[in-house]
């Protein structure tokens, strides 16, 4: 077992991807180990969605940069569900070409079961709320038991209240089938609440990293260690602290005299 | 409510008919016309007729909308396809094909031959384009989510591709329906010895309105049965849009 732990589930060395003059990422290495949350911050255009595609198998990259053991699955932004296949279909679909291909009705509909999707076996993509859809599509990259689950940028569509009911599931889905994840994300909050090594890339090269030792059940704001890793992740995605005047009047904006 | 208002025009014309203001050689009577529709589907002229040219409209259809429907998938599933298929069927369809007739006379004459040809030209272009469009505007992100499930060319094709472009390409099937029936009307007024459009012909040298309207009668049926399949099928075939 030791040694299995030992083995990362993706491993990325001297990875370089460049689109015509461009270079998107310079020489990443990144290595995530069995059941790690690691969360990949970085400004619009920093590489972080096309390393993320690298270690999907999106796109086509070296054998000797990337090494992944076992599977990965994918959640998108979109829920990306097929409006023609029902749920239950659209779900047991990333089974089609597995192992568990006989039993894959069975376990897309345990998987939705446990995103507490059981009532929607049988609807219809569209009839689904944003947070129902991207529940759907959840349980459709967790039904494969993925070792590694790449989310890229999944809850930023979604509106606040349904985004923190997410991250429990999140955590809870985690806590059961202790998954290695990948979130992509732009909400440094969201990064400091779930992961347990959160990531920031600047022009294609991991700028800096942190590891967040707290439970997750202890992570308010208002922690030292939560507070002082908020400060420096926004100061090293160039966001200058904003200090706060007590003294200042919310109903005209001014300070008080 | 709706069907007081033609039932009035109908009785106007009758009226018009028995008091001799309408003369027969101008326009039947509807009573003479069911009348003539009643004897015609009796000694079963119609029926006969009716059936040729069902099977005109079948073959031809069949023939053009599959090959619309073969261009269309291999146009857009790959670059090499569509540059090779898209130019020549773009300059095609924006011939008039009625106007290729005199051509099919001279390459086929006035068998069923040109007939057929003609309703398979017609029915080859709103499916090739319907569908051509359909497969092109596939959500690009979808066909990537399932390539991120492992699912194979032919698996993203069935899964993707078929039912993603299926709406528009329905849309295609009844403009090319519709065309078929129209071509059908076409090739049979032109040279025909036999099928509705023959039994019209014949009728006009005799001055028998009363079967031209009959005629004209079950050729529109016919269009807005075949319609109504259709409609049928993208109501059955897009549910999940509701």
């Amino acid at each position: 077992m030791a040694l299995l732990n030992d083995t990362p589930v993706a491993r990325v060395r001297s990875h370089n991807r460049s689109f015509g003059d461009t270079h998107v990422l310079r020489s990443i290495d990144l290595d995530i180990a069995d059941g790690e949350i690691v969360a990949l911050l970085g400004r619009s255009g920093c590489g972080k969605s096309t390393l993320l595609r690298s270690l999907a198998s999106l796109d086509p990259v070296k054998a000797d940069e990337v090494v992944i053991n076992g599977r990965t699955a994918v959640a998108f932004q979109e829920p990306r569900l097929l409006p023609w296949r029902t749920v239950h279909q659209n779900v047991a679909l990333a089974l089609l070409n597995t192992s568990e291909r006989k039993s894959r009705f069975d376990l897309a509909e345990q998987t939705l079961a446990e995103v507490g999707l059981s009532e929607k076996l049988g609807a219809w993509p569209l009839q689904l709320s944003g947070g129902q859809a991207q529940r759907v599509s959840l349980a459709r990259a967790l039904v494969s038991n993925p070792g590694l689950l790449l989310l890229d940028e999944p809850f930023s569509a979604l509106d606040a209240l349904t985004r923190i009911e997410m991250h429990q599931l999140l955590i809870d889905l985690w806590r059961r089938h202790s998954m290695a994840v990948l979130l992509v994300t732009h909400d440094v909050d969201e990064a400091l609440a779930l992961a347990d090594r959160v990531l920031v890339l600047d022009e294609g090269r991991i700028a800096r990293s942190w590891s967040i030792t707290l439970p997750r059940s202890d992570r308010a704001p208002s922690q030292p260690e939560i507070a002082r890793a908020r400060g420096e992740v926004l100061a090293s995605l160039g966001v200058k602290p904003v200090t706060v005047n007590p003294q200042r009047n919310p109903l005209n904006n001014q300070g008080a005299a | 409510m709706r069907w007081v208002s033609p039932i009035v025009i109908i009785a106007i014309w009758q009226v018009l008919s028995t008091t001799g203001v309408l003369e027969e050689t101008t326009i039947a009577s509807p009573a003479q016309i069911a009348s003539t529709a009643i004897d015609l589907v009796q000694d079963g002229t119609l029926g006969t007729a009716t059936l040729i040219s069902i099977q005109r409209v079948a073959i031809g259809f069949l023939l053009g909308g599959s090959i619309g429907l073969a261009l269309a998938i291999v146009a857009g599933l790959s670059r090499i396809g569509e540059n090779a298929i898209d130019p020549p069927m773009q300059m095609l369809r924006m011939l008039p094909h009625f106007g290729l007739i005199p051509l099919f006379i001279i390459w086929m004459g006035i068998g069923e031959q040109p007939k057929i040809a003609l309703i398979a030209m017609g029915a080859c272009f709103p499916l090739y384009l319907n569908t051509l469009a359909g497969i092109r505007g596939i959500d690009r992100k979808t066909l990537e989510a399932a390539r991120s499930m492992n699912l194979s060319w032919s698996q993203r094709i069935r899964h993707v591709v078929i039912p993603g472009a299926l709406p528009q390409s329905l849309v295609g099937l009844r403009q090319s329906l519709g065309i078929a029936w129209l071509s059908l009307i076409v090739a049979e007024t032109v040279a025909a010895d036999s099928g509705l459009g023959y039994m019209i012909n014949h009728a006009r040298d005799f001055l028998q309105t009363d079967v031209i309207v009959v005629g004209l009668a079950v050729y529109a049926l016919l269009g807005l049965t075949t319609d109504a399949v259709v409609r049928y099928l993208e109501r059955r075939a897009l549910a999940w849009r509701s």
